[in-house]
């Protein structure tokens, strides 16, 4: 029994850095920490519109995390805010929102910690599904817009006028992103998805000479703190998404203070 | 065949409002065969605004913009903003619009002088290696209109002669069309066969002879900014000599 849940437990952390990893790096190439900050803060808000409509409540966060990527790429068209407000806004909006919402359903009880934080420890068979299929979902998807996004990531302009279409590429992967962010949700929690997609991608560029190894290094630097995070957690009965974060970020500064030269002939 | 008469690119009457700012009004230009087209202007003029209108990037308030069927452009940007996290090589960044032809990548950059900065990471080139990489890559899909924003932008002076030569060397040798955006005065006049003076509308336009002595050319940038440059034009021949061989020697900064 114990096994089992540790078992899930590691196989649902795996999967979610292996997807978090390429995902991350191309948050961190393209800046976007705030906006993947904003799509996890709206989480509560599927909860309630799981609820209300009787469905999944992962798909009410896919749902959700959707339709906040939608607003936040029309509201970045407008020139009257800055975008980092635009984006305080809505995440602090849609956290609200959520919590109010909930409050409003009175026979629902959840554990808010869980959503907050993640409980990667409950995480049941059919979580595992979410994070499997919508993972390979999302990694095949950003696999097969990958050229066209990489050229997007340098310049915008050059990637239109060499015949990249532009929108249709960002669209798609705001929506991939909004996806990712859905099912890593369960395991860190909507306050920490955003350090599992930044913390390893920013650790790997130290060691990366270029886009695909960067990605590559980020997955297995969050294999590796998911299984650091795990097992310290266990060891010393501390709460397990806080815990991998924590680890990650040793990781990170471990690797910030290893020598340049280490992995990787200087360029 | 039936379209070599037709100009590469032409821009009619064209006004562009945002919000309720007018930046651009009344706009016409031809590109030809190879032929080099400079917009120059002050900070604020709408240049590069143009460019991207003439790109097809900015839809205009009205107005047409027209480019030649099956018109291949070659567009350098003013500059790349690229984040410091993103590993990218020199290589990588060519190899991205020409999938990955190594032979082509190399004669490229050699074309531009650029062959040795090959493997260095994009973030750490100096102004002018970076201009000469921009250039190398709006040329990889061998385009018949070359358009180049500010393409001597953060070079010196001996790297902007240089930069200038190239780019008429390129027109020379490809026999492509060039529109490029300058706010530089003086060198730019040398190596341009047309002048556009833009602020807002067009002031005037016309060989660069002939600009500099436009009343409303004089009016846009000083007497003063403009007697200096009567030692470009007219000596220009001598100047280009004198800078070609002084280049030459700091090619190497």
């Amino acid at each position: 029994m114990i096994d089992d849940f540790l078992l899930r437990a590691l196989f649902g952390g795996l999967g979610v850095a292996l997807v978090a990893g390429p995902f991350g790096s191309f948050v961190v190439w393209r800046r976007l920490a705030y906006f993947g900050d904003t799509l996890s803060h709206s989480a509560l808000l599927g909860v309630a519109l799981g609820f209300i409509l009787h469905v999944n409540l992962t798909v009410g966060i896919i749902v959700i995390c959707q339709l906040l990527a939608i607003l936040l790429f029309y509201s970045q068209r407008q020139r009257q805010l800055a975008s980092d407000t635009m984006l305080g806004i809505f995440a602090h909006g849609a956290l609200s929102l959520g919590l109010v919402a909930l409050s409003f359903m009175e026979d629902v009880r959840i554990d808010l910690v869980a959503y907050l934080f993640g409980d990667i420890l409950a995480i049941s068979n059919g979580d595992l599904g979410w994070i499997f299929i919508g993972g390979g979902v999302a990694l095949a998807g950003l696999l097969w817009l990958w050229k066209p996004l990489l050229a997007i990531t340098i310049h915008e302009d050059l990637a239109r006028v060499e015949g990249v279409p532009v929108d249709r590429v960002n669209w798609m992967f705001l929506g991939l992103i909004a996806l990712v962010v859905a099912v890593m949700m369960k395991v860190v929690g909507m306050l920490l998805v955003t350090a599992l997609l930044i913390i390893p991608a920013a650790t790997a560029r130290r060691f990366a000479g270029n886009p695909e190894m960067m990605a590559v290094l980020a997955s297995l630097i969050g294999c590796l703190a998911v299984c650091l995070g795990l097992y310290g957690s266990f060891q010393w009965d501390t709460p397990t998404g806080p815990t991998i974060v924590v680890a990650a970020c040793i990781v990170f500064t471990l690797g910030f203070l290893a020598p340049r030269g280490l992995f990787l002939k200087d360029q | 065949m039936s379209n070599l008469g037709q100009p590469f690119l032409e821009v009619s009457a064209v006004e562009l409002i945002l919000g309720k700012r007018l930046l651009l009004e009344n706009i016409n230009l031809k590109v030809g065969a190879g032929e080099i087209l400079t917009v120059i202007g002050p900070n604020g003029a709408g240049k590069t605004t143009l460019l991207r209108v003439a790109l097809g990037l900015q839809k205009p308030t009205s107005g047409t913009v027209r480019q030649r069927p099956g018109l291949t452009i070659g567009y350098m940007p003013q500059r790349l903003h690229l984040d410091p996290t993103l590993p990218l090589t020199v290589r990588r960044f060519m190899a991205l619009a020409c999938n990955n032809d190594q032979g082509k990548i190399l004669s490229l950059l050699a074309e531009v002088g650029a062959a040795h900065v090959i493997d260095s990471a994009v973030q750490t080139l100096s102004g002018g290696e970076l201009q000469r990489v921009l250039l190398a890559r709006a040329l990889v899909r061998e385009p018949d209109l070359l358009v180049l924003d500010e393409p001597v932008q953060g070079v010196d002076v001996h790297g902007q002669v240089e930069l200038y030569q190239l780019i008429s060397r390129l027109r020379d040798q490809r026999g492509c069309a060039v529109l490029m955006v300058s706010h530089d005065l003086h060198l730019v006049m040398a190596a341009t066969d047309q002048v556009l003076c833009l602020n807002r509308h067009i002031c005037c336009s016309g060989t660069p002879e002939s600009v500099t002595n436009d009343p409303a050319f004089v009016e846009l940038f000083g007497s003063a900014a403009v007697q200096s440059m009567a030692v470009y034009v007219h000596d220009k021949d001598h100047h280009h000599d004198h800078c070609s061989t002084c280049g030459r020697r700091s090619a190497n900064d």
